[in-house]
């Protein structure tokens, strides 16, 4: 992990949270329409486990989308039109914040329905498996999709039919508005060994420690030994999504975690080991900034999808 | 489980029928649709088709009842069931209650002219003009609910549009009295009978052939319309005591007016002598009521309107166009009216009203140089009047034979309703009017 | 030409095409070692190794789920529910995911899945394991669902399920396995989306497919013997639907009935009706009916089941009603 790797990620992190916030502002001027799940504060966990995978190794997730496709790589300029729903969206228009997608990249998508991708994960991973190669699948979900029918048949699935997924679960400590405790039996670990993994807590956090965790795990699967399980803890300083009105959780919770800010976290080991000063990170987090506002211009400036698009890829075959 | 057959509505305006002879006899396995009976109805003789299966357990009607739309005439069931309980008692309709509607169309008169000798009819006493409908049988297939009033399927009202033809003439067979495609194929094939569309069976009644069909005989099929015509004039001339009064008219006077008046009218209301004809006997009728009438048995229904009836030559017969209201219409209007309906009948495109509901016929014959001729009474009418051609003839004037125009006109009048005097009177005011036939336009 | 069964025509369809394509794989519930509970994969396992035939734990909602993702990866799986009652554990799957991720993300990815899961009632099962659930799956656009009811069709059909790059959900019968017919040996496929008169008539047109194809055909039979010649119609596809030669039909007859073994309620009559009288409204000389399940849960007792499915004689009555 070299200072080159760490400014890359402060900067991704930041551009994370910017786009975030901007896409905020725009949900609020009707400019962005039906659900927003914002990442603000679960930077690193995307970030740093992203940065950890090789090129060949597939990424799929939930619908709190943003990051997971800014991190593989894809222009923020398409991933905000596809937020304002235009034609040059990452999906055409089609899918919206909830259903981001970069298949050159190996980023197959967000998913809206609560652990429906999971199968799927395991489905990536087989063909991975028929075809011999090593590639793995990181399926990231958040703390409540690990109480659904889709959750233990596909981790089952995966254990017994030993598929390279890497499955990490995003605590960010809510279930929407139900807290962890209120909605599962046993803990994250717990459920991990039930399907034959080990399983790791990480500090979500902490960019660089999610970076090690996750090479370990994909080495671990690499050499054979069969799915792997991070609990990565975390939180998110917004709402589910928008219009939460947060009544289930305190302001002093959030203040508590909000110290725990993980670009702060980062921006202070850079400091600490200077590695680099508040200068240069002040330019990254200008370009960050003009690298949000063109995202917006050329969203708001591309066209919208035409009416014929109604109908097109319903099917493959016309 | 038993069910009864009931006598079904087969014509818009059918209220009850005779019914003619039973095809089945009691213990004979009946299939549902299969016909068992032959029925006949005030224009036409018609196929009963029994409304379920089984064995024929009861007939409760015997051949030659008059049976109102809706009555039980007979129970199917299963062999040796019980059906005491059915027997007797299970009039399906009530009949129905006299009711006073305003003077009405020829049919209320039909039905209850058609049975003098029958007045146990289960129709209403003759006493009142028209009865209340009988509760129907499977549903009425001609109501406002329906789409221009008729029960009928799309592919039968494409058809009937494409042909421009009125369905309310057209005979549903289907459920309900459903206008089906083939009851619309099978009435424009027929040609504009107004009779049902249903089929028409030999009538049980007709004479057996007095010519054998042979080497030297060449068999042509008889429509419907000239054995509905056959039966009517048989039935007329057979039950109507017909006499006849000749007379004479000067028709110079009636001709030179209607030159006049025609160098003034449009083509489609260019007045003909036949509507001068026409006119003339309708106010001729009205001073003669009994003549503008109907025999009713006990009473004799005189018809508050007078509607003078044409008869016209049409491809395989002849049909009756109704002027309306013809004493209170302009020669004008009686001319435009007779003018679209004569070429509608030709043409097999007449709607119900214009064949529906005279009260007199002119029958004209003028046009083919007939000097005089007697016609037969269009039941329920009480006369019929035949007009022979306007020919130039010597007649006597002033004492002087000179060159006149005269045609010969015959009334034949029911006896039962009116006699001689009457008749000739009828005649002579008949006479005067298109002698002075300034009388025409007032 | 040979005369085959349905089960047989199945089988051989899945066995061409697993050797012409090395990307297609089979996994359900007992296909490998048990060689399929219905025998359409019997000797499959040793033939093409577990690879290429998985056992699946119990796990609908995963089997339909990571065939998706499998085919969105490159594969061609052929994903078997045991019975089509179970498929509707693996709704979501089938209906949010498999039949839409070519859509919402804009065409970018597509998902080859094939979906075989035979279905049907008739077999003193009882309620939960006889049903005929076909038009909950016909409903989505995105799905391709596809129900022959012949054995040639069935080879035919399962090949372009298989060969067709969008998902598609074989929906097989289990009465149907044992129906012969004839069945080329030479390759062909049956197109998708096409619907196929089987037999032709002028009365009254039946509109059906799968078991009601051959209930409609043995009442049309029956009707020939009393001069009533029925044309009977296959979907063979449900969705996409091909009303071509339906309709075609009722141009000709005015008066149709439709057979399926799905109930008579919101069932897949009701569209075929629907799409009759909006696209051939001149044309109706009589209501539609609709042969159906009858609206009860299927009991076991074998009188009662049978009265409430669909057979000839109900077909026969409902063609005469509107006659």
């Amino acid at each position: 992990m070299d200072k080159e790797m760490l400014l890359d990620w402060y900067r991704q992190m930041v551009l994370i949270r910017l786009f975030e916030q901007r896409s905020a502002e725009l949900y609020q001027q009707g400019k962005i329409g039906g659900f927003l799940h914002l990442y603000i504060g679960q930077e690193a966990v995307a970030v740093g486990s992203i940065a950890a995978r090789r090129d060949d190794d597939h990424i799929i997730t939930a619908y709190r989308d943003h990051a997971h496709a800014l991190a593989v790589g894809t222009d923020p300029r398409y991933v905000m039109a596809e937020m304002l729903g235009k034609s040059t969206g990452v999906s055409s228009g089609k899918g919206g914040s909830m259903h981001l997608v970069n298949t050159e990249k190996h980023f197959w998508g967000g998913y809206a329905v609560v652990g429906g991708h999971l199968p799927l994960a395991a489905g990536l991973a087989l063909a991975e498996q028929y075809r011999g190669t090593d590639n793995a699948v990181i399926c990231y979900m958040g703390d409540g999709a690990t109480n659904i029918g889709y959750f233990h048949e596909s981790l089952n699935l995966a254990g017994v039919w030993k598929l390279p997924v890497l499955w990490i679960v995003e605590n960010n400590q809510y279930g929407m508005g139900t807290a962890v405790e209120r909605a599962s039996a046993g803990t994250m670990l717990q459920k991990a060994q039930a399907y034959g993994m080990e399983g790791q807590q990480v500090n979500g956090m902490n960019v660089m420690e999610m970076y090690e965790a996750t090479a370990a795990a994909l080495q671990k699967i690499r050499d054979g030994e069969g799915h792997q399980f991070i609990e990565a803890i975390t939180y998110r300083f917004e709402g589910h999504s928008m219009g939460d009105p947060l009544r289930y959780r305190t302001k002093d919770e959030l203040q508590k975690w909000q110290e725990d800010d993980p670009i702060g976290i980062l921006e202070r080991h850079l400091l600490e080991n200077e590695m680099a000063d508040r200068e240069t990170m002040e330019q990254l987090d200008q370009q960050a900034q003009e690298t949000v506002e063109e995202a917006v211009t050329f969203a708001e400036e591309s066209p919208l999808p035409e009416p014929e698009d109604l109908y097109a890829n319903i099917y493959v075959e016309a | 489980m038993a069910e009864y057959i009931v006598m079904p509505k087969l014509g818009f305006d059918m209220r009850e029928a005779e019914l003619v002879s039973w095809l089945k006899e009691e213990g004979e396995p009946v299939e549902k649709g299969e016909i068992i009976a032959e029925i006949e109805s005030d224009k036409a003789t018609l196929e009963l088709e029994a409304q379920a299966g089984g064995i024929l357990l009861k007939k409760l009607e015997e051949a030659g009842a008059v049976v109102p739309v809706g009555a039980n005439i007979a129970i199917v069931g299963e062999e040796g069931e019980d059906i005491s309980s059915m027997v007797g008692g299970g009039e399906a309709a009530a009949p129905p209650a006299p009711a006073e509607e305003a003077p009405g169309p020829a049919a209320a008169t039909e039905a209850a002219a058609r049975t003098p000798e029958a007045p146990a009819a289960p129709a209403a006493a003759p006493a009142p003009a028209t009865e209340a409908p009988p509760a129907p049988a499977a549903g009425e297939a001609v109501s406002d609910e329906f789409p221009d009033g008729v029960r009928a399927t799309p592919v039968a009202r494409r058809i009937a549009g494409e042909h421009e033809l009125d369905l309310r003439q057209v005979t549903g067979t289907g459920p309900g009295g459903r206008i089906r495609k083939a009851d619309v194929e099978a009435f424009l094939e027929r040609g504009p009978a107004p009779e049902p569309a249903a089929p028409v069976a030999e009538p049980a009644a007709a004479p057996a052939a007095p010519v054998a069909a042979g080497p030297d005989t060449t068999e042509v099929k008889t429509s419907r319309m000239r054995k509905a015509i056959a039966r009517r004039m048989t039935e007329s001339k057979t039950t109507v005591p017909h006499f006849y009064v000749t007379t004479a008219v000067d028709m110079d006077a009636a001709l030179a007016l209607r030159k006049q008046i025609n160098e003034l009218l449009p083509e489609e209301q260019k007045v003909t002598v036949n509507d001068l004809i026409v006119k003339a006997a309708a106010l001729a009728l009205r001073d003669f009521p009994n003549i503008n009438a109907s025999f009713a048995g006990d009473t004799l229904i005189r018809h508050n309107n007078i509607n003078v009836g044409t008869a016209v030559a049409v491809e395989g017969g002849l049909m009756t166009v109704v002027q309306k209201n013809t004493d209170t219409s302009t020669l004008s209007t009686i001319a435009a009216d007779n003018k679209r309906m004569i070429a509608g009948a030709r043409e097999g495109k007449v709607g119900v009203d214009d064949i529906e509901g005279a009260t007199f016929t002119v029958s004209n014959l003028g046009g083919y140089d007939v000097d005089h001729f007697i016609a037969i009474i269009n039941p329920p009418e009480a006369a019929i009047l035949a007009v022979g051609t306007a020919a130039k003839v010597p007649v006597v004037r002033d004492g002087e034979i000179v060159i006149g125009t005269q045609m010969k006109a015959t009334i034949s009048a029911d006896h039962r309703v009116t006699d001689g005097a009457e008749a000739a009177r009828f005649m002579q005011r008949f006479k005067e009017i298109l002698e002075q036939p300034m009388l025409l336009l007032i | 030409m040979a005369r085959i069964t349905m089960r047989q025509a199945i089988t051989d369809a899945l066995r061409e095409e697993m050797h012409r394509d090395e990307n297609v794989f089979i996994m359900g519930e007992e296909v490998g070692v048990w060689g399929g509970t219905y025998a359409v994969t019997r000797g499959f396992y040793d033939e093409f190794g577990e690879k290429r035939v998985r056992d699946t734990p119990i796990s609908e909602m995963v089997i339909g789920g990571a065939a998706t993702g499998a085919a969105m990866n490159g594969l061609r799986p052929v994903a078997e529910f045991m019975t089509i009652n179970f498929a509707m554990l693996a709704l979501d799957a089938i209906v949010n995911h498999a039949a839409k991720v070519h859509y919402m993300f804009g065409g970018r990815l597509k998902a080859p899945v094939v979906f075989r899961a035979p279905g049907g009632g008739g077999r003193q099962l009882a309620a939960t394991h006889s049903h005929t659930p076909d038009v909950i799956f016909a409903h989505f656009p995105g799905l391709t669902v596809v129900s022959p009811g012949t054995p040639y069709d069935a080879k035919g059909l399962l090949k372009s399920a298989i060969r067709s790059d969008d998902p598609v959900l074989f929906i097989e019968h289990a009465t149907l396995y044992q129906l012969r017919g004839e069945v080329p040996e030479e390759e062909y496929t049956v197109p998708i989306g096409v619907s196929d008169v089987k037999r032709e008539g002028s009365d009254v047109t039946i509109v059906s497919y799968a078991q009601g194809l051959q209930v409609s055909l043995e009442a049309a039979e029956k009707l020939a013997q009393e001069g009533i010649e029925a044309e009977v119609v296959d979907l063979r596809t449900l969705r996409p639907l091909d009303m071509g030669p339906a309709i075609e039909s009722f141009k000709k007859t005015f008066k149709a009935v439709v057979v399926e073994e799905g109930h008579r309620s919101y069932g897949i009559g009701a569209e075929i009706v629907a799409r009759l009288q909006e696209e051939a409204f001149d044309y109706i000389d009589a209501p539609i009916l609709r042969v159906a399940q009858d609206e009860v849960p299927l009991p076991y007792s074998r009188e009662l089941e049978q009265m409430a499915l669909i057979n000839p004689d109900k077909v026969i009555a409902a063609v005469k009603e509107i006659l």
